[in-house]
């Protein structure tokens, strides 16, 4: 059976909402959303998870402070340790106080990028990527959400339509995917 | 949906839709842009081209170019600096402060000035860079293996705090500023018709489709950046101001210098914000969503930050007597009464009186005032580092020693030609980018937006839907009646109801649902078949009467037949 997708397109993100709620409470399988904007409360409906960016985030953080404090602990304490009126840096830990900053830096400095950097990849947002959206509007007012006749098989696309229809759309559109 | 007390004003006035604040925002993009920007283009371009003029000099001839002298090292180069980096903090304090406290006024303003945030920190760093004299050797900041020398960087001064500092914050900031303008910049090449604009958008797009899984990521990107860069605008100039308390000059070790140059910072911050926000929303037409209640909380900040940076400098006033070292007291009184009392009363009267005027309720609503408060803000805290940086030292231990300083031609040349690289950039931003962050500004349209704050129950149209569909079959005699006067219309003729305040899209349907479809019938209305018609939609009693719907739907069709 080729498999067709099917996007509802609404003009509102709470009436997208709640035809999202009505379709999956009927069994429908929606596979993707697309919105202008975040809508608060979509995931849980459509069965997204959320994202575990923010415990990478704390990986990175702690990369950067080990790797600050292993570095100046190096450059500082092992290899040179500069004696300043007489007092010469033999102990990191006596001599925190002047790492702090530097320390602190380097954790943001390395959560945010890889942070940044993660989120990227992730999404394959790239420098030249094309743009997916099935429509251009999506961007500006439009609230869609896209369904596969091959995942909701238990429905024919008639059936599926007068489901769609019943939930506020202001269009409807289908596109045949090999 | 999050809700907001009816008594807040509106962040967004007027009756705007989603499609509206993506016009309002992109239309500056695409028209061609008004003569006035080229004008204003080219002289920022001169004055900076001569600014870059100033710093090759200084390159290939040697710092010896500005005004320094052996008792005063240190002085416009660290100025400017030191103000740059001030004037940066208000763009990620907006962006990220705010976030985290939920301010929703920030969204009016955030992309703006954390461009400008961004651009002033460009500015900063060039100070430091021409001020090594042989800039080609710069990377020698980094902590490099020891073929480079004998030494490595030392990691316990504050100068080298500095360069992980700003260069975190400039790296973090414009990945913050980037992440969030994505999204805009997808809005813009989805709307594109020339083929160079869509290609150069859809590169600076990254491919972006608004995809649920990615608004997910991207909000909590946008937590965490928020949570991260907090600390980080407090830490930058904390560390800027180690620069001098870190130091044994009279006037220049104090404990007080980091949280007071902290609120200097957001103060003047705020003051650059304020200065490019009110020229900017009247030449791009956006003074419906930066309008005077976000001015008056700009205000606010600014006063509240003022009154810190007042309370420090009289507390460091007290602290020179109090700390009964005569050298500490000589370094203040010298300041206020010595050769350089003009600058210091400069600083007083601009630093601390002017923003005490902002508790005037009708001063810190009048955007005039405001503009003018603005500029004298900055000017204030230019001469706040001039008197912190010059008076300490052009007096120091030695009397024979003692001097003054005057700026070289180099000196100026080099400030005012970062002022005019600042406008370039500035100017670039506004022409190109979306100025607006167009994606948190819907975010807020239905808790926030003028229209809809008037019909609190408009939010979740599915519920009173069905109880329409009940209505409906209940009351189809009666709506005949009303029909019967207004006249009937249908489908065909439909006009866009929504553009009526207070009606969106679901109360549109139960206005269908009951026969009344476009503006002429409801032109023909007036208090008795109002009450009918609230009876028959069974919402929001009274409203079309307060609102005068006739009259806009009048208006309306005028405008439709123009």
């Amino acid at each position: 059976m080729a498999d067709k997708v099917i996007y509802a397109m609404y003009d509102d993100d709470d009436v997208l909402k709640d035809g999202a709620k009505k379709l999956v409470s009927k069994g429908v399988k929606v596979t993707e959303v697309f919105s202008p904007f975040p809508i608060h409360g979509i995931d849980p409906i459509i069965g997204i998870e959320n994202t575990r960016l923010g415990i990478m985030a704390f990986i990175y953080g702690l990369t950067g402070l080990t790797l600050a404090t292993l570095g100046m602990r190096y450059f500082m304490i092992v290899d040179w340790p500069m004696n300043i009126g007489g007092k010469p840096n033999f102990s990191y830990l006596e001599n925190i106080l002047s790492f702090v900053p530097i320390s602190f830096e380097f954790t943001v400095l390395c959560a945010a990028h890889g942070m940044a950097i993660t989120y990227f990849l992730r999404n394959k947002t790239l420098p030249g990527m094309p743009a997916q959206n099935p429509d251009p509007r999506t961007t500006d007012d439009r609230f869609v959400i896209e369904l596969r006749t091959s995942e909701n098989s238990q429905f024919t696309a008639k059936e599926l339509e007068a489901m769609i229809k019943d939930t506020g759309i202001v269009e409807l559109d289908q596109k045949d995917v090999a | 949906m999050h809700k907001e007390a009816a008594i807040r004003e509106p962040l967004i006035l007027g009756h705007k839709t989603y499609h509206d604040i993506t016009e309002d925002v992109c239309r500056p993009i695409e028209d061609k842009a008004p003569r006035m920007w080229y004008i204003l283009f080219g002289i920022a371009l001169i004055i900076g081209l001569y600014g870059v003029g100033c710093i090759l000099y200084l390159l290939g001839t040697g710092v010896g170019v500005w005004g320094l002298n052996k008792t005063v090292g240190w002085a416009w180069d660290i100025t400017n600096f030191v103000w740059w980096v001030g004037i940066g903090h208000a763009g990620t304090l907006i962006s990220a402060v705010l976030l985290l406290f939920r301010q929703k006024w920030r969204m009016a303003i955030n992309r703006s000035a954390e461009a400008m945030t961004i651009f002033a920190v460009f500015m900063a760093g060039l100070f430091p860079l021409i001020h090594m004299g042989r800039l080609w050797l710069g990377y020698w900041v980094l902590p490099l293996p020891n073929q480079f020398g004998s030494l490595w960087v030392n990691f316990n001064s504050p100068l080298l705090w500095d360069v992980f500092a700003i260069s975190t914050y400039l790296s973090v900031s414009l990945v913050f500023w980037y992440i969030g303008l994505i999204p805009d910049f997808a809005t813009i090449r989805d709307r594109a018709k020339k083929p160079i604009a869509k290609k150069m958008y859809t590169i600076l797009s990254f491919g972006w489709s608004g995809r649920a899984k990615h608004w997910n990521r991207f909000e909590l990107v946008s937590l965490v950046l928020a949570g991260l860069a907090t600390p980080l605008v407090f830490s930058v100039h904390s560390i800027v101001s180690f620069d001098f308390a870190t130091s044994v000059i009279p006037g220049w070790h104090t404990t007080i210098f980091p949280p007071y140059f902290v609120a200097g910072a957001v103060f003047s911050g705020f003051a650059m914000v304020q200065t490019l926000m009110l020229v900017m929303r009247k030449a791009m037409g956006l003074e419906a969503y930066i309008h005077t209640k976000h001015v008056e909380y700009m205000n606010i900040v600014i006063m509240v930050t003022g009154s810190i940076v007042g309370t420090a400098y009289i507390t460091e006033l007290f602290i020179s007597w109090y700390s009964g070292v005569e050298y500490e007291a000589y370094a203040f009184i010298n300041r206020a009464t010595g050769p350089y009392w003009w600058a210091y009363w400069m600083m007083m009267t601009c630093n601390v009186i002017s923003p005490q005027l902002m508790w005037f309720r009708r001063l810190r609503r009048s955007l005039l005032f405001t503009f003018i408060i603005s500029i004298v803000v900055n000017i204030g805290m230019w001469f706040e580092r001039y008197v912190i940086i010059v008076t300490s030292i052009h007096r120091d231990y030695l009397p024979s020693s003692w001097s003054m300083h005057y700026p070289s031609h180099i000196d100026i040349g080099v400030y005012v030609g970062t002022i005019g690289l600042f406008f370039v950039f500035f100017l670039l931003f506004a022409r190109f980018f979306p100025v607006l962050a167009l994606n948190e500004v819907k975010t807020i349209l239905k808790s926030s937006g003028e229209s809809y704050k008037n019909a609190p129950d408009d939010h979740h149209p599915a519920p009173t839907q069905v109880a329409n569909a009940d209505q409906k079959q209940n009351q189809t005699g009666n709506s005949s009646d009303l029909i019967a006067k207004v006249g009937s219309a249908d489908a065909s003729t439909k006009d866009d109801l929504k553009k009526l305040s207070g009606v969106g899209p679901a109360f549109e349907k139960a206005l269908n649902a009951i026969g009344i479809w476009s503006f002429e019938q409801i032109s023909k209305m007036s208090k008795q078949e109002y009450d009918m018609m609230d009876g028959l939609t069974g919402k929001f009693p009274g409203k079309a009467e307060r609102e005068d719907w006739a009259a806009q739907a009048k208006e309306l069709m005028n405008a439709n037949n123009k």
